[in-house]
């Protein structure tokens, strides 16, 4: 029971990460060429998802749909801040044009036979660690 | 001009990432990647020093399994799903990498400059790697959340603080881009 309540994350993760490698963005070279702004593919992957995304989650909210075990579906709001969103912000986009690849891809390339980045994901649970270590002497 | 095998359309390829991050809300969770660093920190045992690794992992199973699913993913559509037609780039972004000593993609998702077993062995290569995935993890974390847990989920559900984070994350990579890749390579 317990293992086919994880095959269905699995098969999200299984459509996800196929997805994301059909679409190149899991490329290094796309991201390179998202940021200087000379293809509009990768506008259009994010765009396209955010509006199917408003869509959908318009679309629970109004109807008070329930989730699939009957549950009430409840998004939770992010928290109000700002230094944090910035500054966390400027460093992992710093982060995400200098190896093209953010957390999601960082997995997927690893199935896709980049040995590469094994050294990035080495040093993004460093980086992790790191923000737990110092978490409250930081602006948030 | 669009073949299954070689470069999946945006528009087919934003509707499906949209509908991953619908699905795993219909399923009781939420669409975010860094968070598995953080636990993947506490399986290790980071939470025997640092009060920010002391949760249950087992709570993230599910999102460890999608982790798993999306590794498994990567290596079927690179090696079942692909003809080696795709990343066709803007000629004028070639001859920018041409100009780093980037090669051309021929078809690869990263180049073998950063890439390959030989960049490995580049102690320039392995610094570049590495300290991108500090920012990466340190960045997430900080931000509370990355391009899926931001821009994908947080503007999906119209969240200014989202909206901040990922005007954070356009400043950190056109600084990047623009700025620093060509004084390193």
């Amino acid at each position: 029971m317990k293992f086919f309540n994880l095959i269905k994350f699995v098969l999200v993760g299984f459509v996800f990460g196929i997805v994301l490698t059909k679409a190149e963005a899991v490329s290094w070279y796309r991201i390179y060429e998202m940021f200087h702004f000379q293809s509009f593919h990768m506008f259009g992957i994010i765009g396209v998802a955010v509006v199917t995304g408003v869509v959908g989650v318009q679309a629970i909210k109004r109807n008070n749909l329930k989730d699939i075990k009957g549950l009430p579906i409840v998004i939770t709001d992010k928290e109000r801040g700002f230094v944090r969103y910035v500054v966390g912000g400027i460093l992992f986009g710093l982060g995400w044009a200098l190896v093209g690849s953010c957390p999601g891809p960082i997995f997927i390339l690893l199935g896709a036979g980049f040995y590469g980045i094994i050294i990035v994901l080495a040093g993004a649970l460093l980086g992790t660690y790191l923000y737990g270590v110092f978490k409250d002497k930081l602006p948030h | 001009m669009y073949s299954f095998y070689g470069t999946w359309p945006w528009y087919i390829s934003g509707f499906l990432i949209g509908a991953v991050m619908l699905t795993l809300i219909f399923f009781g969770k939420s669409f975010g990647m860094s968070s598995n660093l953080r636990t993947l920190c506490t399986m290790a045992g980071a939470g025997k020093n640092v009060d920010f690794f002391k949760f249950d992992w087992r709570e993230q199973k599910w999102n460890l399994a999608v982790v798993f699913g999306a590794i498994l993913g990567g290596f079927f559509a690179v090696h079942f799903l692909s003809d080696g037609s795709g990343v066709q780039l803007n000629p004028k972004t070639i001859e920018q990498l041409a100009a780093m000593h980037i090669e051309a993609p021929n078809g690869k998702l990263g180049p073998d400059t950063l890439f390959s077993w030989e960049a490995l062995q580049n102690p320039k290569m392995l610094a570049i790697l590495f300290f991108g995935g500090l920012l990466i993890g340190f960045g997430t974390r900080y931000a509370g959340g990355c391009t899926s847990g931001h821009a994908i989920t947080g503007l999906s559900n119209l969240q200014k603080p989202s909206l901040i984070a990922v005007i954070g994350f356009f400043i950190g990579g056109l600084v990047m881009a623009h700025f620093i890749l060509p004084l390193i390579f």
